[in-house]
């Protein structure tokens, strides 16, 4: 392929990793970000003139859930597969996470000096898929699910959606799209694309909870605009549907989970019918959630023609992407971070939780930052009830641990034991409270929202429990 | 021996219009009356339920996408806004979130297309001026005689008043219904229409108290209503309310 110099690329190549250096001297959240979004900012062609040279092309991944896991997925798959991920591993994924993950890789010439081995895989920001799609250019775009989360960034579900349609008109003719099934919005992005869709999903009937929850949205059929109709309902909106009136329904899936054995935390074995053969393995993470993240990789692996055996080695491999679902072990006791964005994934975390009938010790942080949601009111959509009985004590943290403590006081908890509930905003002091509460070998559950979880890992990295993020992989 | 209060809550489009978590005002209005003995009946009015006025003592209807609205605006035309109005009319107390506050009103206008017609319960309405004009997103504070309310708002429409219609109060911080003439929701007899999410009433839980007295009063005449303890209450109000001047600064 043509390598050109471009003075104007060069020049933007430099000061972004001039920006990088400094930001990573300064010790300011790794620079994982800054020095995309210099040289993104004096070269905005930069993405797609260096994508185009990657060698085995890219993949995209997005999603409202499970798109930081899912992509560790798929990288320790392309690793055993032996392809070598340009990844923008730390879950910067806007397009200056994209921008710095090539720059890491640039020269000061202003090309991409990686071996044929290379391949692209980005995790994309849901509302940033239309300008990725455009300017990466990729070979797949993995669709994880769609669901309601940091509406204030947002506005509608519908409206990402609708993008995401127009976006498949951009990619190229031969692009595959990885779409989960059980999703209907996200499944019918698929009527288009014909046999370039391959869809992942759920068969195992027994995985069904019975009945939508409160926190379920898009039961909906687009073109009626009456309920779908459930035969089963896994995971909020996530399920087995079909329209009563023009029979639009569930497609059938070609990797496809057919019995699926929780393991409580230590994760579900998944016995999965894929086009070349059927595959067994253990997911190593929680909840149905994730395994529904392992299909994804495995579909994606699949469409990347890759073996079943290496997709099974890989992702029996694969540890917590950092903070999603983390355990540490401090003064003689365990904690787990399980990262929270919004009601079903905290109903999923709670639901998993409490699944062993054991009482536990749990501290909530909540903030509000950008990257958090500034609006809280998700918190009202989150079964806070389902944890009176099943605790020990909670400790609220964060900036507005004062909205947590309101909840949980409207949720039902500690009525008549006020003194279980502490509310702390200072993290740290928050912490050491929290940990105090736990029994010598128990264990400690911490739910954070996005910007909490940075600042809990920034913490304990700093008494050396944790590398910090950018450090990993 | 007096039998236990009741009140009944007609709950609209439950599962259609609860994008902002707004099921919250019902769970606080569940637990407020809990406290104080009252019972408080809770029943759901999906499309297509028939809504008898003289049933409710409360109605609350939150916010919902445009798709979901539009199916609400529908049922409304042909079945239920009739039967909101009468129920208003006659003083039932009314609470209408978001998207609910639009219906409430004349008419909503989007971008693009056909109007959406309202139940004129308001004499107000709603303009949507298209993607490109920013949406109207952020921590609000809001003077209703004399009290703050606290809560977050996010909607793309924009919402004038008619000249006799009295708003729920004044944008202190935030952009009220249309970041423009500083009004905040809208008020009819016992119904209040509103763009406040966070939710609503447990941050503000003298608002809460006000309606539950609203609906208990006419029901029963004065009966005894038991201040309750809001010290977390008024601890995550005084939170929201920093945190919105933080971020106004």
């Amino acid at each position: 392929m043509a390598i050109r110099f471009s003075p104007r690329r060069a020049g933007a190549v430099v000061a972004g990793k001039i920006a990088g250096r400094l930001s990573r001297v300064m010790e300011r959240g790794g620079g994982t970000a800054l020095p995309g979004l210099l040289a993104y900012a004096l070269d905005k062609r930069m993405v797609s003139a260096l994508t185009t040279q990657i060698p085995q092309g890219s993949v995209i991944v997005t999603g409202t859930n499970g798109k930081t896991t899912t992509s560790r997925m798929i990288a320790t798959i392309l690793r055993e597969a032996g392809l070598n991920p340009l990844h923008n591993s730390t879950g910067s994924n806007l397009m200056r996470g994209v921008a710095t993950t090539l720059l890491d890789r640039t020269g000061i010439s202003g090309n991409l000096q990686v071996g044929q081995e290379s391949i692209g895989l980005f995790e994309v920001d849901e509302a940033v898929i239309p300008l990725a799609i455009r300017e990466v250019k990729p070979k797949i775009v993995v669709f994880n699910n769609l669901f309601r989360d940091q509406l204030d960034r947002y506005g509608e579900v519908d409206s990402i959606a609708q993008k995401w349609c127009e976006s498949l008109l951009d990619l190229p003719g031969d692009a595959k799209v990885v779409l989960n099934a059980d999703d209907p919005l996200v499944a019918s992005l698929g009527e288009v694309l014909g046999d370039r869709a391959i869809y992942f999903g759920i068969d195992d009937l027994a995985q069904g909870t019975g009945g939508l929850g409160h926190a379920a949205d898009s039961k909906w059929c687009p073109r009626c605009r009456i309920d779908f109709r459930y035969s089963v309902s896994f995971y909020g909106h996530l399920g087995h549907y079909e329209c009563p009136n023009c029979g639009l329904h569930r497609p059938r899936p070609g990797i496809a989970a057919e019995l699926v054995a929780s393991q409580g935390f230590a994760g579900s074995d998944v016995r999965v019918r894929t086009p070349s053969g059927n595959l067994t393995f253990r997911v190593g993470l929680p909840g149905l959630y994730n395994v529904y993240n392992s299909l994804a990789a495995l579909a994606t692996s699949c469409a990347l023609g890759l073996p079943l055996a290496t997709a099974k080695r890989a992702l029996e491999k694969v540890t917590a992407a950092f903070g999603r679902v983390e355990r540490v072990e401090m003064d003689g006791k365990s904690l787990y971070l399980l990262l929270v964005k919004n009601p079903l994934g905290c109903n999923e975390v709670l639901r998993a939780l409490f699944a062993d009938g054991q009482a536990k010790d749990i501290m909530l942080i909540l903030n509000d930052k950008i990257a958090d949601g500034r609006d809280v009111s998700w918190i009202w959509d989150v079964d806070f009830e389902r944890m009176a009985g099943n605790v020990n004590s909670v400790v609220a943290s964060g900036v507005r641990a004062a909205d947590l403590a309101l909840r949980l006081k409207y949720a039902g908890l500690f009525e008549d034991q006020p003194q279980m509930l502490l509310v702390e905003k200072n993290i740290e002091r928050a912490l050491r409270l929290a940990l105090d509460r736990v029994v010598p070998g128990g264990t400690l559950f911490v739910l954070p929202t996005y910007t909490s979880m940075l600042e809990i890992r920034s913490l304990l990295a700093k008494t050396g429990f944790l590398m910090q993020y950018w450090e990993q992989e | 021996m007096r039998a236990t209060l009741a009140l009944t809550l007609g709950y609209l489009y439950a599962d259609l219009m609860n994008i902002y978590a707004d099921r919250g005002n019902i769970i606080c209005f569940a637990k407020r009356c809990q406290w104080r003995g009252i019972s408080l009946e809770i029943e759901r009015l999906g499309i297509d339920a028939v809504l008898n006025p003289a049933d409710y003592d409360i109605l609350f209807i939150g916010g919902g996408q445009d798709k979901e609205q539009t199916m609400a605006a529908a049922d409304l035309k042909q079945s239920k806004g009739e039967a909101v109005r009468e129920a208003v009319e006659s003083g039932v107390v009314a609470l209408a979130i978001c998207g609910g506050f639009q219906l409430f009103g004349q008419y909503y206008r989007p971008a693009e297309g056909e109007d959406l017609p309202g139940i004129g319960l308001f004499d107000a309405w709603t303009i949507h001026k298209g993607p490109k004009v920013p949406r109207c997103i952020g921590n609000v504070v809001v003077d209703w005689k004399g009290q703050p309310l606290v809560g977050f708002e996010n909607h793309g429409g924009r919402t004038y008043l008619g000249p006799n219609c009295s708003p729920l109060g004044r944008v202190v911080m935030g952009f009220g219904n249309n970041a423009g003439d500083g009004t905040e929701g809208a008020v009819y007899k016992n119904a209040f229409g509103t763009y406040l999410h966070g939710s609503l009433l447990p941050k503000n839980p003298h608002f809460a108290d006000h309606l539950l007295k609203l609906a208990l009063f006419r029901k029963y005449g004065e009966v005894p209503f038991l201040p309750l303890d809001d010290t977390i209450e008024m601890a995550a109000h005084e939170a929201a309310v920093a945190r919105t001047r933080e971020g106004k600064r």
